[in-house]
């Protein structure tokens, strides 16, 4: 299959100029649900447009709709000014747009060139549409700020630029939109700025872009306008400069809700937690951990920093029970825990360490699971859940799960829903849920609101203070610096499995955070 | 996942409709062959079902049902056993070994002891396997195939060096009088008198019952059924990987092995060549056909027992080649196995729609 690069759609009309995206009455529903009602959006030529809406409110399956992936049941996406039939992305490239996903679709072990061309090759030889896109990313790199080495290969770049090598794909496909899904999760706040910078730069030279995400200072930051949907509906449309990022968030949720965390002042208790000189190596022999140490004392949250895979995962893992460590100590009350591979996270729970995960779809819950059997995951084999001859008391489990749903406002409450039919934020609170009801001395906390949405994120964040205000330990991992800021006592930043530093909360700010988290100590005069 | 559909559509209506496919494609193979369909239909159903044939079916169905959950458990926990065959080969040989060493008083001792020796030869034939892939990451589907191969071999040399009864035949002495286990004419004289179906069938009911209790009721079987699903959540919930696949594929083992109750003690009385023929890998059809549920396992079982049975009298009664039933168990096993979206896909559609017109 040969794929031609297309410059259709780019004729400059004359002034007035037509919107460079407008969908009229655009509907999308997979069975019952229906994700998209009647959407309309008009985004101007020469802007970057923000849509912001909570998980599951329809603004993945608006964007796949605009590049082909889905096919609109109703409606009319006009490009330029011009009716376009979107019926895959061939034809989404076809018309200039180009997409930045939120997981890369790029191979790995290719190098920069090697995936930029790719399903865009000119003939059956590499060679000329290689040289080609050499050139053409050596233009791009200068006009946007864009440069990537083009021979090195794509496994061995950062995020931050496996990200521009995404734009490179798009920009080489002379892409004039740019859609952009949640592009920040995965970057430290310079990296962001610097993403920022590009877009900017994209801007001026009059591409549009549109860029999806669920944090507001992003929106504000840079978009001129800013759309907010809501149930699979379009709520509202707004420029962004009369606006502020609370009244976006009671437009996403459909009522008031609080962005601060109200707590108060931490009353730090004895020591519960001591990790002592905590170091591991991953198979492929890469320190994930060095020397790290660290305190955790009953009664405080202790928020750890960082961009992902800088570690913290491993400590979570060595914590939680689920990872070995190389060498070093844990101390849990007094006494020594197994770090070796006989240990498990069972023998971690019953010593009192209770463990969110970071990613609940793949550890915290079974996703084929009913919820009474997620409800009681790890703690299965508790005495009130065991009967004689190894039989489970699934009444005892049910009844159980019966009193989390409740508590924790489990929506919907039947207890024999799949996991997988749950929105993010219930599925979190399940397993929160069974955490903290297990009454743990330790709360390992992973991620604890990544894609969960703003309603249960308050909710969230509110348990795991209470839990603190008992006098229990939290371990708080978070790539979110704001929830970071937000819930922590006491602050330390981890970049290369090392500790780089330790803040207050109080006495730091987002800027001296985002240094750390790079590896740069802002005290330090060499 | 199943978005849409009831339960009792995704378990009853999707096998049938394809069930229902495969038979109608067989049919057209029939006619090609120059036979009539329907006759041969009548053919097999009388032939499976009949007063003689039922005897047939149901030993088959035996096996099928032995092996089929062997394969559905081993499933559950995300392991593909293709090793029924082997394991079920080996059990013969445990079966052998008990009944051969002792002069039973009774059956009912016979039958508990040669049970424990097919159940403990199955296992410890799936053990090999299960344990390089607990500890060694060798995967599981390419040492179980060898460790068929291997078995068979074995047969082979013990049934023409220690274990060969005096004489040129590869097979061992007749067990004695006292282990010979009732068969259903015993004790139900409906059954024909030489039909091979005994009481064994009522072990594999037994057995798909204890394997129900289980998978859903007991702590181990949760923890089957999570490591099955997720192997990176069993971890988390603080399940030992090492601990679920030796388990799921000694009992996998186990339930292989017992086949040879039915075959070994029951039909031939003594341990001959090739007793499995074919029925580990027809558990592998049973098993996905009967969606690794053990009552579906059974009926499924029972479905290829009549395939089977039904497959030798068209052979016999209409001159239609034996391999020809072996095209149609394919596109049995092809449709309800492997083709299974071609019909669910256009189903939830169906429903989907209904349901839209309904509200």
């Amino acid at each position: 299959m040969t794929v031609k690069t297309q410059t259709q759609g780019q004729s400059e009309t004359a002034a007035p100029v037509a919107p460079a995206i407008q969908l009229i009455g655009v509907s999308k529903s997979f069975g019952p649900v229906q994700a998209n009602k009647d959407i309309d959006m008009t985004v101007a030529k020469g802007a970057i447009h923000g849509i912001v809406g909570e998980n599951g409110a329809g603004k993945s399956t608006l964007m796949s709709i605009l590049y082909g992936f889905y096919k609109a049941d109703a409606g009319e996406i006009k490009i330029d000014g011009v009716t376009t039939e979107i019926t895959d992305s061939h034809a989404a490239i076809a018309a200039g747009i180009g997409m930045v996903h939120q997981h890369f679709m790029l191979v790995e072990p290719f190098t920069v060139l090697e995936n930029v061309i790719m399903g865009a090759e000119d003939g059956p030889l590499l060679r000329p549409s290689l040289n080609k896109a050499r050139k053409v990313l050596l233009e791009l790199a200068s006009e946007y700020e864009l440069d990537v080495d083009p021979d090195a290969i794509v496994g061995d770049l950062s995020v931050g630029f496996q990200q521009r090598v995404e734009i490179l794909k798009a920009l080489y496909r002379e892409a004039d939109i740019l859609i952009l899904d949640e592009p920040t999760g995965v970057l430290t706040p310079s990296e962001a700025d610097h993403l920022f910078r590009i877009l900017e730069n994209l801007k001026s030279q009059g591409k549009t872009i549109v860029l999806i995400t669920h944090k507001l200072r992003e929106i504000m930051a840079v978009t001129d306008t800013v759309s907010v949907m809501r149930r699979g509906e379009m709520t509202a449309t707004v420029k962004t400069s009369e606006t502020s990022a609370s009244k976006l968030a009671d437009l996403m949720v459909g009522r008031h809700v609080l962005l601060e965390v109200d707590k108060s002042d931490a009353e730090p208790g004895e020591t519960l937690l001591e990790v002592k000189n905590l170091c591991v190596t991953d198979f492929q022999g890469v320190k994930k951990l060095k020397d790290v140490s660290l305190q955790l004392k009953a009664g405080e949250i202790l928020g750890v920093a960082g961009v992902a895979g800088n570690g913290q995962s491993d400590l979570l893992n060595i914590l939680g029970g689920i990872e070995a460590a190389d060498s070093g100590e844990v101390i849990m009350k007094g006494e020594s825990i197994d770090l070796t591979t006989k240990a498990s996270a069972a023998m971690r729970r019953e010593r009192g360490i209770g463990h969110v995960p970071e990613d609940r779809h793949a550890r915290g819950l079974v996703m084929p699971f009913q919820t009474w059997e997620n409800a009681v995951f790890g703690y299965h084999n508790n005495p009130e859940f065991s009967k004689k001859f190894g039989l489970a008391d699934q009444k005892a489990m049910m009844a159980d799960t019966k009193r989390k749903i409740e508590k924790y406002d489990i929506r919907p409450t039947n207890p024999h829903l799949l996991a997988s039919n749950y929105s993010g934020g219930n599925q979190q609170k399940i397993v929160i849920a069974r955490e903290i009801e297990n009454n743990p001395d330790v709360l390992l906390v992973g991620q604890p609101t990544r894609g969960v949405d703003i309603g249960a994120i308050e909710f969230i964040h509110k348990q795991i203070v209470a839990l603190r205000d008992e006098g229990k330990a939290v371990l708080l991992v978070s790539v979110e610096l704001e929830e970071i800021l937000a819930l922590s006592d006491r602050i330390i930043v981890m970049f290369d499995g090392v500790i780089q530093g330790e803040r207050m909360p109080k006495e730091t700010n987002e800027q001296e955070l985002g240094m750390l988290m790079a590896g740069i100590d802002p005290e330090a005069s060499t | 996942m199943n978005k849409g559909l009831p339960k009792w559509a995704d378990i009853v209506l999707i096998p049938l409709l394809s069930l229902t496919l495969a038979f109608l494609v067989s049919g057209l193979v029939v006619m090609f062959i120059g036979k009539d369909p329907i006759e041969a239909v009548k053919v097999m159903v009388s032939g499976a079902l009949g007063k003689f044939g039922i005897g047939y079916t149901l030993y088959y169905t035996t096996n099928f049902i032995f092996t089929g959950l062997a394969v559905a458990i081993a499933f559950h926990a995300r392991m593909f056993n293709i090793g029924g065959e082997g394991q079920a080969g080996i059990g013969g040989v445990g079966v052998a070994v008990v009944l051969l060493a002792v002069d039973w008083p009774h059956w009912t001792v016979a039958i508990v002891a040669a049970s424990i020796g097919a159940m403990v030869f199955g296992a410890a034939w799936a053990a090999i396997p299960a344990y390089l892939q607990a500890k060694r990451g060798s995967h599981i589907v390419i040492t179980t195939i060898m460790f068929n191969w291997i078995g068979s071999a074995l047969i082979v040399y013990l049934l023409v060096g220690p274990l060969q009864a005096p004489g040129m035949v590869p097979e061992t002495l007749g067990f004695s009088a006292g282990s010979s286990i009732p068969t259903l004419n015993d004790i139900f004289p409906a059954f024909d008198k030489h039909a091979p179906a005994n009481i064994s069938l009522f072990l594999a009911l037994f057995a798909a019952f204890g394997v129900w209790v289980l998978i859903w009721k007991t702590r181990l079987g949760y923890e089957i059924r999570a490591f099955g699903h997720s192997e990176k959540a069993a971890i988390y919930a603080g399940i030992k990987p090492v601990k679920i696949i030796m388990v799921a594929m000694l009992v996998s083992g186990a339930l292989a092995g017992m086949m040879a109750v039915n075959t070994v003690q029951g039909e031939a009385e003594r341990l001959i060549l090739d007793t499995v023929q074919g029925a580990g890998f027809v558990g592998i059809a049973v098993a996905l056909m009967g969606r690794s549920h053990p009552v579906g396992v059974v009926l499924a079982a029972f479905l290829f027992g009549i395939l089977y049975q039904g497959g030798g009298e068209l052979s016999f009664a209409m001159g239609i080649p034996r391999e020809m039933i072996v095209v149609i168990q394919a596109l049995v096993i092809m449709f309800v196995g492997s083709l299974e979206n071609m019909v669910r896909i256009p189903v939830e559609r169906l429903f989907v729609r209904f349901r839209k017109g309904a509200a």
